[in-house]
């Protein structure tokens, strides 16, 4: 009870009194159960929801960060952080795109995003061209004509306490590692998706159509139920740079299937990798974890990772349903001084179950890469297979690709297959494209994305275009 | 622990002539044992399997003294029969006999380095514990362009004399420049419930050639780690081929360092277990340079809740260009509660190279075994019969064909 609460007490009385303008405020530096207290009254949640924090907060005093990882970084102080700030206000955001930075616009134009998506990726004012609340509202409509709810997670606590106190932490508990901890007790916003049972979901769900999803801090949590029978598509992530000034993004995401249910999950992550000498650039430390919980169900997650200084994160699935799938397809991008430490684990536990890892990683400039992956194939997971392969591709002699898979095999009845590569282009095939008039580092991104395709693939349409061309850019200057 | 290791340190010490300095870093590497203890799961390579649990759950107290004073009578009914080999005979650590009758006397050295200190570098404590406790220790020397007429067998033998005791032994060998040598380890216990702990140093000079077979085929109830450190030069050939079958509890680890351009590494292994053992491969292969190749091939049969463990780990660096590195490693599950795991890494530099690794796990194909029947052969014959093709394949690679004649029929693999 000291001078900090006092400040606390008062930032209360100050959001009260003008509640319209609560999202411009921040919550005081550093971490303790005040500032928790803070997040948590400043989106009126329940008492249970405090208590899943402070929950958290308590284990997470004991935890130390993990520094097994491939890619080493400077130690983060925790307690030099905002763990909640709003928006910035209108005031500081770019009035018209003619206030970008040019380079982001010709990537933009390269990328083939139509102008007023520029305007509303960078958070400018909505004009009237541009509606995105009415587009919104129109989906919305469709969605709750079928039962479906998707809204902020804030929203959801409020809303669909029952289906929320059910399921959060259910997968990523509060007890888990350090970064998913953190994260447990402080997340901000994120999504939260739930399907009925025996509904297949119309569209793409994506945080692009969700109003008060940009700017979402960096502490995610989103949280996906896919009740029996039902299936949905969701796309995260945005295919424009970010220039967000966070270091560190420490997202929770947790899936759940029920019987027959089938979850797609598609990232295409292109955060704001640092400049060409390494220096800026995002921490992407996500947690994803899947768990299909029921017979027959299946959960596919699909990554395109470009951006961000380090990516360090390994999408899960817990096949702890019978008969039950788990899939992972990944593109990852590394280049300049970029560092990736990604893959996946796949956890048999139910009989029948069945997954497939496919991994991709190319490495150019001084970056480092590297494939970390799990499959445990339990002793009651009778009748399992798991097939596992991950290529990876080096341009240049001061990048780095490595692969450390990890094969546990417990279950006679099982197959566990894996296989990996690792090459360059070969000086013919490059040739055999220039030869044909394409320039060098038009060869380099067709021979990437030939290399690539089984995984662009797995994307949902509009999203694959995208990707392909962010394939290219993200290579730009790695050839000669 | 730590009252019994200080006692027999002092113990040992007193029957060896050292300076006060080689004291001194035996002590040190006493220290740093005591602090590590045995590796555990903690350790990232020691994941899969917790030695320090093993040894307390199988052995219980160590101790760690050995009395060198008195000899063994060499039981000649080990020797191998029908193969014309050099020998040195280990039994209970203790080297009783080295016997080159076959070669030329002049073109082999054998090096006391018992009163000097070799201290072993490896990340892990079992090398602190081996630096502390070796008391005898050779080096062998292969002079130039000597290649040895027979082979070479050392036979690791321990008999009921040793209970719950930790046996470290330690060997040096250089090969001189287009010098070869080939070497078979045959372990052949009689004993119960011992730590062996094994270290190797290998220094092949340009155009050398190693052959090196280790055999651990007879049942024991025995704890063995066995560690192989080798440094190759130019156009230097090393070929390992690990049985392991025999102990409770093995450990082979191969540290490859290929110095030279043209050098090139072979391990191929097969684990062939039942009854609830656990045994493992670990194989380091660092491509340190242009122009350097190796080739892995594990192959394992598991049976009665026993447990494999490979971890393999390809390194190139930066300068390393057109390397080209592979790693295979299968197995065959044949009980519901064998176990294998895997961890075959890369960890790649250079951009110029072909490496790929690949691993898979299962139990027998029934189709196979369908079509063998519907051919007439029982079922149990048709599983004998595909587990022989299995293991055949690793041992087809041994190179020297008299060699390979041996481990076949040790192994009873049939063509």
């Amino acid at each position: 009870m000291d001078n900090r609460q006092k400040e606390i007490n008062n930032l209360k009385d100050y959001k009260y009194g003008f509640s319209t303008d609560i999202e411009n405020i921040q919550a005081p530096k550093g971490l303790n159960e005040d500032v928790i207290k803070f997040i948590s009254n400043i989106k009126k949640e329940p008492v249970w929801m405090l208590e899943f924090r402070l929950k958290a907060f308590e284990r997470f005093k004991v935890l130390k960060e993990p520094d097994w990882q491939k890619p080493k970084f400077p130690k983060i102080d925790y307690q030099n952080l905002y763990y909640y700030s709003a928006p910035k206000s209108m005031k500081d955001k770019p009035k018209s795109l003619d206030e970008l930075d040019p380079k982001l616009l010709e990537t933009y134009k390269k990328l083939g995003i139509p102008l007023q998506e520029q305007a509303r990726l960078n958070g400018i004012a909505v004009d009237a061209v541009f509606d995105s609340v009415s587009v919104a509202t129109t989906f919305k409509d469709e969605l709750t004509k079928q039962g479906i709810i998707f809204c902020p997670i804030s929203e959801a606590i409020q809303n669909h306490p029952e289906l929320v106190k059910k399921y959060l932490g259910s997968v990523i508990p509060t007890s888990d590692h350090f970064f998913a901890t953190l994260n447990s007790a402080v997340f901000t916003d994120g999504s939260f998706v739930y399907i009925p049972e025996g509904v297949r979901c119309p569209m793409e769900l994506s945080t692009y159509f969700r109003i008060n999803a940009s700017n979402t801090g960096q502490f995610e949590r989103t949280l996906i139920i896919a009740d029996k029978g039902s299936y949905v598509s969701y796309l995260e992530g945005c295919t424009a740079p970010m220039r967000d000034e966070n270091q560190l993004h420490a997202a929770n995401v947790e899936l759940i299937a029920l019987d027959d249910a089938e979850i797609k999950y598609s990232t295409v992550q292109n955060w704001y990798p640092g400049d060409k000498d390494g220096k800026g650039g995002i921490y992407n430390f996500v947690t994803k974890r899947g768990l299909c919980k029921g017979k027959n169900s299946k959960i596919s997650w699909t990554q395109v990772e470009t951006g961000s200084a380090i990516t360090w994160k390994y999408p899960s699935c817990i096949l702890k349903g019978d008969n039950s799938v788990g899939e992972f397809y990944s593109i990852a991008i590394t280049n300049n001084h970029q560092k990736a430490d990604t893959g996946t684990k796949m956890i048999h536990l139910g009989k029948n179950t069945k997954s497939k890892i496919i991994s991709k990683g190319i490495s150019a400039g001084s970056s480092d890469m590297t494939y970390r992956g799990l499959v445990d194939i339990s002793s009651k997971a009778k009748n399992s297979n798991n097939y596992t392969q991950c290529d990876s591709l080096l341009m240049g002699n001061k990048c780095g690709a490595h692969t450390v898979p990890y094969i546990k095999n417990k279950n006679s009845e099982s197959n566990i297959a894996h296989e990996a590569t690792t090459s360059k282009i070969s000086e013919e095939q490059l040739h055999y494209c220039q030869q044909r008039g394409l320039n060098p580092e038009e060869a380099v991104g067709l021979i990437v994305n030939g290399f690539c395709k089984e995984v662009l693939q797995q994307l949902p349409m509009e999203f694959a275009v995208e990707a392909q061309k962010l394939v290219g850019i993200s290579l730009e200057g790695s050839v000669g | 622990m730590k009252e019994q290791l200080q006692k027999d340190f002092d113990n040992s010490i007193k029957n060896l002539s050292l300076s006060q300095k080689d004291i001194e870093i035996k002590k040190f590497c006493l220290d740093n044992f005591i602090d590590k203890g045995f590796p555990n799961r903690k350790d990232e390579d020691w994941k899969f399997s917790d030695l320090n649990q093993i040894i307390k759950k199988n052995i219980g107290e160590l101790s760690f003294y050995n009395d060198q004073a008195s000899t063994n009578k060499v039981d000649t009914s080990v020797f191998v029969d029908g193969l014309e080999h050099n020998k040195i005979v280990f039994i209970n650590g203790r080297i009783e006999k080295i016997d080159f009758e076959y070669e030329k006397k002049d073109q082999i050295e054998i090096i006391d380095q018992s009163e000097t200190i070799n201290e072993f570098k490896n990340s892990n404590s079992l090398s602190d514990l081996n630096n502390a406790f070796t008391n005898k220790c050779f080096k062998i020397l292969v002079k130039k362009g000597y290649q040895l007429i027979k082979p070479l067998i050392i036979y690791h033998t321990t008999n009921s004399k040793i209970w719950s005791k930790n046996i470290n032994l330690r060997l040096n060998f250089e090969l001189d420049k287009d010098s070869s040598l080939r070497l078979i380890d045959l372990f052949n216990d009689t004993s119960q419930k011992n730590f062996l702990n094994i270290f190797y140093n290998f220094e092949l000079n340009e155009n050398a050639v190693l052959k090196n077979y280790k055999v651990d085929k007879f049942e024991n109830k025995n704890i063995k780690y066995s560690f192989n450190n080798i440094d190759q030069d130019k156009n230097s050939i090393s070929e390992t081929f690990i049985l392991s079958s025999g102990s409770n509890f093995s450990k082979n680890e191969i540290n490859c360092n290929l110095n030279g351009v043209y050098a090139s590494a072979f391990v191929n292994g097969v684990f062939s277990l039942n009854n609830e053992k656990h045994h493992e491969i670990r194989s380091i292969i660092n491509h340190l340079t242009e122009n350097t190749k190796s080739y892995q091939l594990i192959k394992s049969v598991l049976d009665e809740n026993s447990k494999a463990v490979y971890q393999g780990k390809i390194f190139v660096n930066s300068e390393a260009q057109k390397t080209d590195g592979y790693q295979l490693s299968k197995a065959l599950l044949l009980n519901k509660e064998s176990e294998f795991n895997a961890k075959p890494e890369l960890e790649i530099y250079a951009d110029d190279v072909k490496c790929s690794h690949g691993s898979a796990s299962g139990s027998l194909n029934e189709d196979s075994i369908f079509y063998l029947m519907s051919r007439g052969l029982s079922y149990q014959q048709s599983r004998e019969l595909l587990i022989n093709g299995f293991l055949l394949d690793v041992v087809e690679k041994i190179t020297d064909s008299e060699i390979k004649n041996l481990i076949k029929n040790m192994i009873g693999i049939k063509e």
